[in-house]
């Protein structure tokens, strides 16, 4: 069955990426469907996100594509007027080593480069920006104070909103089963339910980005590995910064947590070696292997109420960087998959980028930051604290 | 409410003074017994609010004393815990959970050591009457099992049951009182070397990997088992209406844990929203602890629960109200009266039906759901698993007790355990008692006026006969099945009165004519302790229905030590000596509408931990939202302390008010953990000292 309605983009998946980029495709005068396998947006990796937003990466594209994502939550409420749950509460990788704080040290030289606003604190300015945190052997941190944090599910919510208010249609419920193609062109998205022509379309299937570029005969090296989360009750502000451990252990590679806008602090582990996959279940490894490292960083913690954990997907790339841009496999069809975690932060910015490449009209911004992002790269390089 | 609100005197529950010792509430110096619930020790002190909600500031009070929510949440000792979950101690410094608790400050890393593991054959979770009766026949097969239960007694909803049990004698202790029933079968139990039970123990998850985590005494362990039975039992119901958050809105089981359990009156005149079996029971419960009941409404136009229960309360003057619904709690921050409203043949309000009645707290019994997350984890772990009572089905602890037994027998054969099969007379006595009441039939009296004779005054059919099995003369027999059939008596009374004693009804009564023709002596059961009664008294007799027959005179009592129940000798005309079932002790002004109705102020919530109303959900739904989960993204609805188990069906309720087919919701995902656990303990902390 073929529906009677041309769309001038088709995008799949309504997650991090797919629901900002339908909403900048609508507010451009482009009609969009959206087509997602599940019952409604965000319910894949986007609710799993625990909602950290940084711009120091190491290298243009993620930055440049972070920092327009950070304007756009943090000027949201305003702007738009739904709360978001932005909070500008910083990134901080504090150094217990001489080896780490090396790395840290270094890693800011390049993000300095790039003009972030991140600098280096003394163990005693990073005990005044997370009060209690064991002393013993820290070296200092880096802060970098303009990153922060939102609500992946209200931020996602909101987006999807308005970008319905804006004329994005979404079908729910609905999984694409094959892309029609033509003359090296996607005719149509085919689906279990039905059948849409369409002039592009957007593949922002996240975990599923591989499969659904296989569709058109394309492959990206997607491979979603599972990390483990989880959140606890609410209580009064204690601490500033999002914190990121990055000393590896037997079984864990990191972990980060923050304290979010309700007072919750949200955290998660990478384990090692990773977990490959979409599996969804919760393991008993998870909750003693992450609850040890927090406490012994941060004896504060020790009689915080956790109170829900969950599981997500990373859908990673070789080199720990998206693959987003147009390819020469199909001509009006526009990869925006393998966010490595980091779809919820790339999203908004991301968005934007999608709405301008869809209508032709990037910026030479915009091609530099593709350059980092392009599918046809030989995924050699990794990248500094992915 | 009063400065001192304990139950001094029950008359059923023994009245144990326990160890008075003081802890501190804001400052201020109290009195309470060493180890009872600090939440019930705080209600006896009068205090009915223990903090703020942190999203509207409103006052919090009990809600599920059951360790589920977290609305009874206190700062004791500087950490934010559950005060109906934690024990009282002697210098405990408490204070209220005003909006976000603050965490304590500390630099001191707690020695964490290694999660503990266990590896059991048969884990079953909850030792209510299920789980308990399930490991009576795992432990006599020789199976290691483990039982593990969150409170600190075994016997599940048993503890709180102080009326006796319908059923049949032999095979679930018709006549027995509940409380005695769960205390023989945790005796059993606990008698058995293949049984580990583990109280104070909360079941956690069942993970992926096939390891069950539980909160054990305040430290985490992980349990490996071959099979899993989950006996978890049920969760209340709730409702949606404006108030439903106030203070003194809570659930008739939560209820019945204050009084029956702590022996704490939480309440000096309450009202009820529901009229099953728990509804009805909880009613009778509140006289017995000296509480009020203003009345009872059930939108239903006939109570769902056994007729008996609801005669037992009619008859002691409570109004019950068929074809009502609750519109409103009102008052400020707690409970000062509730606006109940007739409603029609689709269960819509009739306006102009309103009425209000004055309380301080109203009971919701709409209703049980399965807590069935442990089966769906174990099963998507690959464990194999059975469920028994209230988490395999909502029904009486009786059926629960046998399907329990059932369940034990699965599991063990499941087990390899050479297990006998389950007779097929136990299936079929499981499903008789489950049944539900049957029609109501007219009432047939002996004939005659001369002699000794029971009077019965059961007449609708309920899988109930201890009656017919004490008749020592077998004078009473059960027409047609001889469980589930009506009583007849049909012979020769000698006015032994076991009938009346033993009747969990108290649907029984004896008149004796041999010493006076014209003003016999009718002996009825009285389970009252709370109002004084003495031989020479006169009494407001009433008919089966609670319709008054005359004042009569109190010629004897006999308190029967083992039974409990009490005899009333009462002399009565002949005209209705065998119409007087009881008397009545409920005045009428204590029932009566306040003269002017209260209308509803404030909002109808849909989810009570995160403050979310009924109409921001229904906004979503009428943008086309029917996911669960994206009504929880962008309300938070389900994000609360209690883990999504209160608001579920407030927010099923929501969308069957806008017509939603319910086959298009998608439901609720659920998460670990089952209840919160602080970060330290699932770190590998030893958990000595610790609240919880």
């Amino acid at each position: 069955m073929t529906m009677g309605k041309t769309y001038d983009v088709v995008v799949i998946g309504a997650g991090s990426v797919g629901v900002p980029a339908a909403l900048s495709l609508a507010r451009a005068g482009l009609s969009v469907l959206v087509l997602e396998t599940l019952a409604s947006p965000g319910q894949l990796s986007n609710k799993k996100a625990i909602g950290g937003i940084r711009a120091t990466h190491s290298d243009f594209g993620k930055i440049k594509v972070c920092q327009r994502s950070i304007e756009i939550f943090a000027g949201w409420q305003e702007r738009e007027g739904d709360e978001i749950g932005w909070l500008s509460n910083g990134y901080s990788y504090p150094a217990y080593d001489a080896g780490t704080e090396k790395k840290l040290k270094e890693l800011m030289k390049v993000q300095l480069g790039f003009g972030l606003n991140i600098r280096w604190v003394s163990p005693e300015e990073y005990n005044e920006l997370v009060p209690g945190i064991s002393m013993a052997g820290l070296r200092g941190s880096t802060y970098s104070p303009e990153d922060g944090s939102a609500s992946p599910l209200l931020a996602l919510n909101a987006f999807y909103f308005k970008s319905r208010a804006a004329g994005a249609e979404y079908r729910f419920g609905e999984t694409v089963t094959a892309l029609r193609l033509e003359k090296g062109r996607v005719q149509a998205v085919v689906s279990d339910r039905g059948e849409y022509v369409c002039g592009q379309v957007i593949n922002a299937a996240g975990a599923y980005g591989r499969e659904v570029a296989r569709l058109a005969g394309l492959d990206v090296p997607v491979e979603p590995d599972n990390h483990e989360a989880a959140i606890s009750e609410p209580v009064k502000r204690f601490f500033g910064p999002m914190v990121v451990d990055i000393r590896p252990e037997p079984g864990s590679v990191n972990y980060y947590f923050y304290q979010n806008h309700e007072g919750q602090v949200v955290f998660c582990i990478t384990p090692d070696p990773p977990i490959l996959g979409v599996l969804n279940e919760s393991t008993s490894a998870f909750f003693p292997q992450v609850a040890k490292r927090m406490v012994g960083l941060y004896p504060r913690l020790a009689s915080l109420r956790v109170r829900r954990s969950w599981r997500g997907q990373y859908p990673m790339t070789p080199d720990g960087f998206p693959i987003v841009g147009r390819d020469a496999g199909a001509a009006n069809y526009i990869h925006a998959v393998g966010m490595c975690g980091q779809g919820f932060m790339l999203g908004p910015g991301l968005g934007e980028l999608l709405a301008r490449i869809a209508r032709n009209e990037e910026t030479a911004d915009d091609r530099r930051v593709l350059q980092s992002f392009l599918p046809t790269r030989e995924f050699k390089g990794v990248e500094a604290l992915k | 409410m009063s400065e001192y609100q304990r139950i001094l005197e029950h008359p059923v529950l023994p009245v144990d003074p326990g160890e008075t010792i003081t802890y501190y509430w804001n400052g201020k110096p109290l009195e309470g017994k060493k180890g009872e619930a600090l939440s019930s020790a705080l209600i006896a002190a009068g205090v009915d609010a223990f903090g703020r909600n942190a999203h509207d500031h409103s006052p919090q009070g009990i809600f599920c004393a059951n360790g589920q929510c977290s609305k009874c949440l206190v700062i004791a000792d500087g950490r934010p815990v559950k005060s109906c979950m934690t024990p009282l101690r002697a210098g405990m410094k408490v204070s209220a959970a005003d909006d976000l608790p603050e965490l304590p400050e500390t630099t001191q890393a707690p020695a964490m050591g290694a999660v503990p593991e266990f590896a059991f054959d048969a884990l079953v979770i909850g030792a209510g009457p299920a789980g308990l009766s399930a490991a009576v026949e795992l432990g006599r097969l020789g199976i290691a099992t483990l039982l593990v239960d969150d409170k600190h007694e075994p016997g599940g909803k048993l503890v709180l049951q102080t009326h006796k049990f319908f059923g049949s004698v032999e095979d679930s202790q018709a006549g027995t009182r509940g409380i005695r029933i769960g205390r023989k079968l945790a005796e059993a139990v606990a008698a058995d070397p293949h049984v580990t039970v583990w109280s104070d123990s909360t079941a956690l998850y069942v993970y992926a990997d096939r390891q069950v985590g539980i909160l054990r005494e305040g430290r985490y362990v992980l349990v490996r088992p071959r099979v899993i039975l989950n006996a978890a039992g049920a969760r209340e119901k709730s409702l949606v209406f404006p108030g439903n958050h106030l203070i003194g809105v809570y659930g008739a089981g939560a209820f019945q844990t204050l009084v029956n359990r702590d022996l704490v009156r939480p309440s000096s005149r309450l009202f009820i929203v529901g009229g099953g079996n728990v509804g009805l029971i909880a009613g009778y419960h509140a006289i017995q602890a000296g509480i009020t009941v203003a009345g009872l409404a059930e939108a239903l136009p006939q109570c769902g629960g056994y007729k008996v229960h609801a005669d037992k309360l009619a008859r002691l003057g409570v109004p019950i109200h068929t074809a009502h619904t609750v519109r409103s709690a009102n008052g400020r921050e707690r409970v000062e009266s509730v606006t109940i409203a007739r409603v029609d043949e689709r269960f819509r309000p009739v306006p102009g039906t309103e009425k209000t009645y004055a309380c301080d707290t109203l009971l919701v019994a709409v209703g049980l759901d399965p807590i069935s997350e442990f089966t769906a984890q174990a099963q998507a772990a690959g464990i194999p698993v059975y469920a028994a009572g209230d988490a395999a089905e909502i029904a009486e602890a009786s059926s629960a007790m046998f399907n329990g037994r059932i369940a034990g027998l699965a599991v063990a054969r499941e087990l390899g355990a050479k297990a006998e099969e389950v007779p097929a007379s136990w299936q079929a006595k499981a499903e008789l008692l489950k049944s539900h009441p049957g029609q109501v039939e007219p009432q047939v009296f002996p004939e005659g006026e001369e002699g000794v004779m029971p009077v019965i005054h059961c007449l609708q059919e309920i899988p109930c006969n201890p009656c017919a099995t004490v008749c020592p003369t077998e004078s009473i027999r059960m027409a047609g099945d001889p469980l589930l059939g009506l009583p007849r008596y049909d012979g020769r009374c000698i006015g032994c009165a076991k009938c009346v004693l033993i009747c969990p009804g108290l649907a029984i009564t004896l008149v004796d004519y041999r010493r006076d023709k014209a003003n016999p002596i009718v002996t009825v059961p009285f389970e009252m302790s709370h109002v004084p009664l003495a031989v020479g008294d006169r009494v407001r007799g009433v008919d089966i229905d609670g319709n008054p027959l005359g004042e009569f005179e109190v010629a004897a009592l006999q308190q029967n030590r083992d039974n409990l129940t009490r005899l009333v000798r009462l002399r009565v005309p002949a005209a209705v000596a065998k119409r007087v079932v009881a008397f009545r002790l409920q005045d009428e002004a204590d029932t009566r509408p306040l003269p002017a109705n209260v209308e509803a102020a404030g909002e109808a919530k849909a989810c009570l931990c995160e403050r979310v109303s009924a109409d921001e959900v229904r906004r979503l739904i009428r943008a086309g939202v029917t996911d669960m989960n994206q009504i929880k993204a962008v309300t938070r609805a389900g994000m609360g302390a209690c883990g999504g188990k209160s608001c579920e069906t407030l927010i099923r309720s929501v969308f069957r008010q806008e017509g939603v087919d319910p086959g298009r919701i998608t439901p609720g995902t659920r998460r670990p953990l089952f209840v919160e656990v602080p970060l330290g303990v699932l770190a590998g902390e030893d958990g000595q000292g610790r609240g919880e």
